[in-house]
């Protein structure tokens, strides 16, 4: 599916290292002898991902994986340590250097690329009147003028199901799913392309979220929008993707369609993790959760990542980390059993 | 069937300057020994509420203004603070979403953990030492003798719930009262801590009350489901019966919710509006003004109705069994 529709975004070797240099007492005592370091956190580690325009790819993982830092990323709100991405063909961030796009493009590359948050409460501010924190962006941008902006944000406000005659109203007289509501207002003001949710359904309670997660099907289909849609929660995942990328401590550990993510999954992670997602389906049943913690980003294991919880482990998953290879048409995995096989 | 708890028309409410919440209004459930009750609903359901009253611990301005709480036939509403005391952390333990509200920051696990021990049980230090050292073992703690002298810091989410469990088991209760205790865990930990929670419950005969807004968590652990909407238990049953063919619209709402319910890519059958305040909730059914087979008879409020063997619900337009 992916291939046949033209790339929005292409990220090649995308890497983001968090570094927290010691400070001057801790650079003293390492010279005495003390056994410290500069603490580097890889949380994105090389990651190659290609979407397709009008795709819904969701971006899978636990805590500390990566996913959101890649999202923002792919939004432009963090800068890359490695790699490059590329918007339409052209390069718009690249680690250390300048991009190819001129100031313009770039510009209209972020504009076009917007971001909805987890958290309704933290997200919108809080001293602002909900039709500024809409109608602000459009109209600093050009895109509306002062004398229309009123109507403008109105419909903003309609489509994303808000009634407008609240719009003189702050955030903190909204209910969390109507906040989530007036997020994804604010960010469709601007007419986006493209939408990075990070965990945009994660903090509402179920009956809310299945009436934003309905929202933003509508609005797909409406506007043509392409979403990068970033959750823990697989069955979110598996009900909105196309495509469905799973990361694991930094890393893209497996890659496909939906379909075939759930019914065939390859990675030993990939397969742990829907065996450990209980289901409305399931009925009192024994549950087998895959053994371990994750492990500290901070000093992630040799190799593969995931060796030391992996069921299936030989000793090469100890030394040598493992590429993402195509193992079937669109079907990439990152597992040395692969090749064993 | 011995009951462990039996909670007969129980109203706790909050007199705030607003006015009266009714976080919870006339609710009544029972849990056998051995049996796992799941207890469902959204945020401001009353489903915590109901939890902080069985064992005893609603602060002003709430308090419970009717109804029984029995515990092995004793009623705890009546129970003077000293004996509910013994009782606490004793015969009914409690498991929070949050284990740091189980866990003091800045004391070490095993001074928590011997803390809790002596409490209840007139044994040495050492024997304290060795009863927690078995609890952490009996959780999944690798190494649980040197964790013991680890401050909760020390531990990670997964870790700092399964210590709050260990702590939980200390005394063997007879009812543990979990609310939410795996919603901040990532999917293979809350896997880990569901496999824990079952085998213990199993093992022990404990009864358990599982607080969560997740039915799919409830689907696979609990024995029967109670639905809390707006203060009040709106459906009960067996957990098969109540997912396979809800009787209350807002339960077929909330089911119809669940993405894996649905087939891909299609809309949500979702539930319109969102839940009413409770502050002077009107009288009649609360989900009226969100169900499509209101009438106007539902301004009347509906009673508790056994619909069917074991199935209960409070509705008057209750769906049959085909429309589920």
């Amino acid at each position: 599916m992916s291939a046949a529709r033209e790339p929005i975004f292409e990220l090649r070797g995308v890497s983001k290292r968090f570094e927290k240099r010691l400070d001057v007492a801790g650079r003293i005592a390492r010279s005495l002898g003390a056994k410290l370091r500069d603490e580097v956190v890889h949380a994105v580690d090389g990651v190659d991902l290609t979407i397709g325009r009008g795709e819904v790819v969701g971006l899978v993982g636990e805590s500390g994986c990566g996913k959101s830092t890649l999202g923002r990323m792919v939004a432009g709100i963090l800068p890359l340590s490695a790699g490059e991405i590329r918007r339409n063909g052209v390069v718009i961030a690249r680690a250390g250097g300048a991009p190819e796009a001129d100031a313009a493009v770039l510009r209209e590359a972020k504009l076009k690329t917007q971001m909805i948050f987890q958290d309704p409460y933290a997200s919108l501010t809080p001293r602002m009147r909900v039709a500024d924190i809409v109608g602000e962006a459009p109209l600093v941008h050009g895109i509306v003028g002062r004398s229309d902006l009123d109507s403008y944000v109105d419909e903003q406000f309609r489509r994303a199901g808000l009634d407008p005659s609240l719009k003189r109203r702050y955030p903190h007289q909204f209910s969390g799913g109507q906040r989530q509501r007036i997020g994804i207002a604010r960010a469709l003001a601007v007419q986006p392309d493209f939408l990075v949710c990070d965990e945009a359904v994660a903090a509402l309670d179920v009956s809310i979220q299945a009436q934003i997660l309905n929202l933003f099907l509508d609005l797909r289909r409406d506007l043509d929008l392409t979403y990068l849609f970033i959750s823990h929660d697989l069955g979110v995942v598996e009900h909105l993707s196309d495509r469905v990328v799973i990361m694991y401590l930094g890393r893209v550990v497996e890659e496909a369609d939906t379909e075939t993510v759930f019914r065939r999954a390859n990675h030993p992670y990939t397969r742990s993790l829907l065996d450990s997602v209980p289901r409305i389906e399931a009925r009192k049943r024994a549950f087998h959760p895959v053994r371990g913690e994750i492990p500290s980003p901070l000093n992630p294991p040799p190799g593969c990542h995931f060796h030391p919880r992996c069921p299936h482990a030989i000793p090469r998953c100890r030394e040598e980390r493992p590429a993402l290879r195509e193992i079937a048409p669109g079907h990439r995995s990152a597992c040395h059993l692969n090749e064993a096989a | 069937m011995s009951l462990t708890l039996e909670v007969r028309g129980l109203r706790t409410h909050f007199f705030t300057r607003a006015g009266v919440v009714k976080a919870v209004d006339d609710v009544s459930f029972s849990v056998a020994r051995g049996r796992v009750l799941g207890l469902v609903g959204e945020s401001g359901s009353g489903k915590s509420v109901t939890g902080f009253s069985i064992i005893g611990l609603v602060d002003p301005p709430g308090r419970i203004v009717s109804g029984e709480i029995l515990f092995r036939g004793r009623d705890l509403t009546r129970l003077p603070e000293e004996e509910m005391r013994q009782l606490r952390g004793n015969r009914i333990a409690m498991i929070f979403q949050d284990p740091m509200m189980t866990l003091n920051p800045v004391l070490r696990i095993d001074t928590q953990m011997i803390e809790t021990v002596l409490a209840h049980a007139k044994v040495s230090r050492e024997e304290a030492r060795a009863r927690a050292r078995d609890a952490l073992g009996m959780v999944g703690i690798p190494s649980p003798e040197e964790r013991l002298s680890a401050y909760p810091h020390q531990f990670s989410g997964g870790m700092r719930q399964r210590v709050a469990i260990a702590i939980a088991l200390l005394h063997r209760p007879d009812l543990i009262i979990a609310d939410e205790p795996t919603t901040a865990l990532d999917v293979t930990i809350q896997g880990q801590i569901l496999a824990e929670v079952q085998k213990l419950a199993a093992e022990t005969g404990t009864s358990l009350i599982w607080i969560t807004h997740d039915l799919s968590v409830v689907a696979g652990l609990a024995d029967e489901i109670a639905v809390m909407y707006a203060g009040k238990v709106v459906e009960h049953g067996e957990v098969s019966a109540v997912l396979d063919s809800p009787l209350h619209p807002y339960t077929a709402g909330l089911i119809g919710s669940v993405p894996s319910r649905n087939a891909r890519g299609a809309r949500l059958k979702q539930i319109p509006g969102m839940t009413p305040s409770l502050l002077n909730l009107p009288p009649g059914c609360a989900f009226r003004s969100r169900c499509d087979r209101a009438s106007p008879a539902c301004e009347a409020d509906p009673p508790m109705r056994e619909l069917a063997p074991g199935r209960n619900a409070r509705c008057i337009h209750p769906l049959l069994p085909a429309e589920a």
